[in-house]
């Protein structure tokens, strides 16, 4: 899976990191969305799938390799 | 089933039902019978509203997902016929300045990404130890104190506010004061003057906060919004309105959560006992998930207009008409949530749209999900023989403010 974010569009909501931590940070100061790995282990699939199902801003797009 | 349809048609069409419907006698925590069924009859219809007008009317859970990710979707209440929640919002909407509330993208992110550093998941972790010790504190005095007690005044409502007084950083010695003051603003049962007197001497007290922290900054809230006035990206005023915002907003919501969340697990003390049993921090986290979705507490619906026309479901919503989504319909949305009338702490809940969707989604989403884990983990494991001190008719419920909750929960051990 490839992930990208969209950081415009972020909105801090921060459930992308509480659902993939391993994939997912946020800027300290304003909390936007830090993409930590693009191309995570399929290992991830589901937390990933799950983190861009709640982003409350469709800031996160999922492209299946 | 043919007559079903016709209503059906005419629902989507027609001028709709009146909004807000009333609860049903038998079960307090179920969402109006009628609004369940117009969202599996037309989860994209019409209602009516205080002022007689036909906002659209969303109830199914995807809808509902894809109607507040669209970007065609406003929450600017200058235009079109915004669906106001009642005569005095829509008196003040036109002198209210702009907020995060009442803004869109790209303004809305800008405003957002500007106060909601203090509330991020990993600061908000970092106040953990902190929040156990304020709820292990409440829990020690209310066992010391008189039985029955009322959850409400000895928890529900403590627990935000001193948290948020820790978030902020109000000193230690005024806690009494601060705390004091907040729970008279939000009291319901105290006279307009009493509470506007509490809300003023609130305002106050941060403004006074705000130019401490100025001259001597420390960890906390306050002091990062005082670094963003220094910087000039922040008015005085707007630091002192959002330290305020903050203040009530997390107030109510929490403690409705935690009152109404421990009469729910009374009435399931098989999910109680799931709860009072278990010590892992995943069950304890999907377990608020489940009781978020299940109370849904915020019952006034979100209110919003379209800016542009959008299509959903089959219906064109056209540009200018208010559009209101309310939250527990699609909570209980069988197609999201199977079996959703039940309340099933095993259950994965995380779709649920209880802080709402979409870019305005509640900004303190990460400080509530921390304040309850810690409530529900704590209290029931402390005092395990708690138990409701009343019979269950003779509990009142609070149906008009902005959340739906019980006025007092009276408690025994
Ligand atoms: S969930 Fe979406 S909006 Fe929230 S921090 Fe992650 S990318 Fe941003």
């Amino acid at each position: 899976m490839h992930v990208e974010v969209d950081e415009p569009k972020c909105v801090s909501a921060g459930l992308c990191v509480m659902s993939a931590p391993d994939v997912f940070d946020q800027r300290d100061d304003d909390g936007v969305v830090i993409l930590l790995d693009s191309d995570p282990d399929t290992a991830l699939d589901e937390e990933v799938r799950e983190a861009a199902g709640l982003c409350p801003a469709a800031a996160i797009r999922l492209v299946e390799k | 089933m043919a007559e079903t349809q016709t209503d059906t048609a005419d629902t989507a069409g027609g001028p709709g039902p009146e909004f807000p419907m009333p609860r049903a006698a038998g079960c307090p925590f179920a969402p109006p019978p009628a609004l369940e069924e117009l969202r599996d009859a037309s989860p994209v219809a019409k209602v009516r509203i205080w002022d007689g007008s036909t906002p659209w009317f969303i109830t199914g859970h995807a809808q509902q997902r894809a109607i507040l990710t669209d970007p065609r979707l406003s929450n600017d209440d200058h235009i079109g016929d915004f669906p106001h929640v009642s005569a005095y919002r829509a008196q003040i909407a036109p002198h209210t300045p702009k907020l995060i509330t009442n803004t869109d993208a790209p303004e809305h992110t800008r405003l957002r990404r500007m106060v909601n550093g203090p509330l991020l998941l990993k600061r908000v972790e970092k106040m953990r130890p902190a929040i156990q010790k304020i709820v292990d504190d409440l829990i020690d005095d209310m066992l010391a104190g008189p039985q029955p007690a009322d959850l409400l005044t000895a928890l529900a409502l403590p627990v935000p506010s001193l948290v948020i007084s820790e978030l902020l950083g109000v000193r230690y010695e005024d806690h009494e004061f601060f705390q004091h003051n907040s729970s008279t603003a939000l009291d319901r049962d105290v006279a307009p003057e009493v509470a506007r007197a509490a809300s003023a001497a609130l305002s106050g007290y941060l403004d006074k906060l705000l130019t401490e922290k100025l001259a001597s900054p420390g960890d906390d809230a306050m002091s990062e919004m005082a670094a963003r006035v220094t910087a000039g990206e922040m008015t005085h005023t707007e630091a002192v309105h959002m330290g305020v915002a903050m203040l009530i907003a997390g107030h109510e919501t929490t403690a409705t959560m935690i009152s109404l969340g421990t009469l729910a697990l009374f009435q399931n003390p098989e999910q109680l006992e799931l709860l009072r049993d278990s010590d892992d921090p995943k069950f304890v986290a999907g377990a608020v998930e489940e009781l978020l979705r299940y109370l849904s507490i915020v019952h006034s619906g979100l209110r919003r207009v379209a800016r542009e026309d959008i299509e959903i479901d089959g219906q064109l919503i056209r540009a200018g008409e208010g559009v209101v989504v309310e939250i527990s319909a699609a909570n209980w949305d069988t197609k999201a949530f199977p079996g959703a009338d039940r309340l099933d702490l095993t259950r994965n809940a995380r779709l649920h749209n209880a802080f709402g969707f979409g870019p305005h989604q509640c900004l303190g989403q990460s400080l509530a999900r921390v304040e309850l884990q810690v409530v529900y983990s704590t209290l029931y494991r402390r005092v395990p023989t708690l138990r409701l001190a009343t019979a269950f008719d003779q509990l009142e419920f609070e149906e008009s403010g902005t959340t739906y909750g019980v006025r007092s929960l009276p408690v025994t051990w």
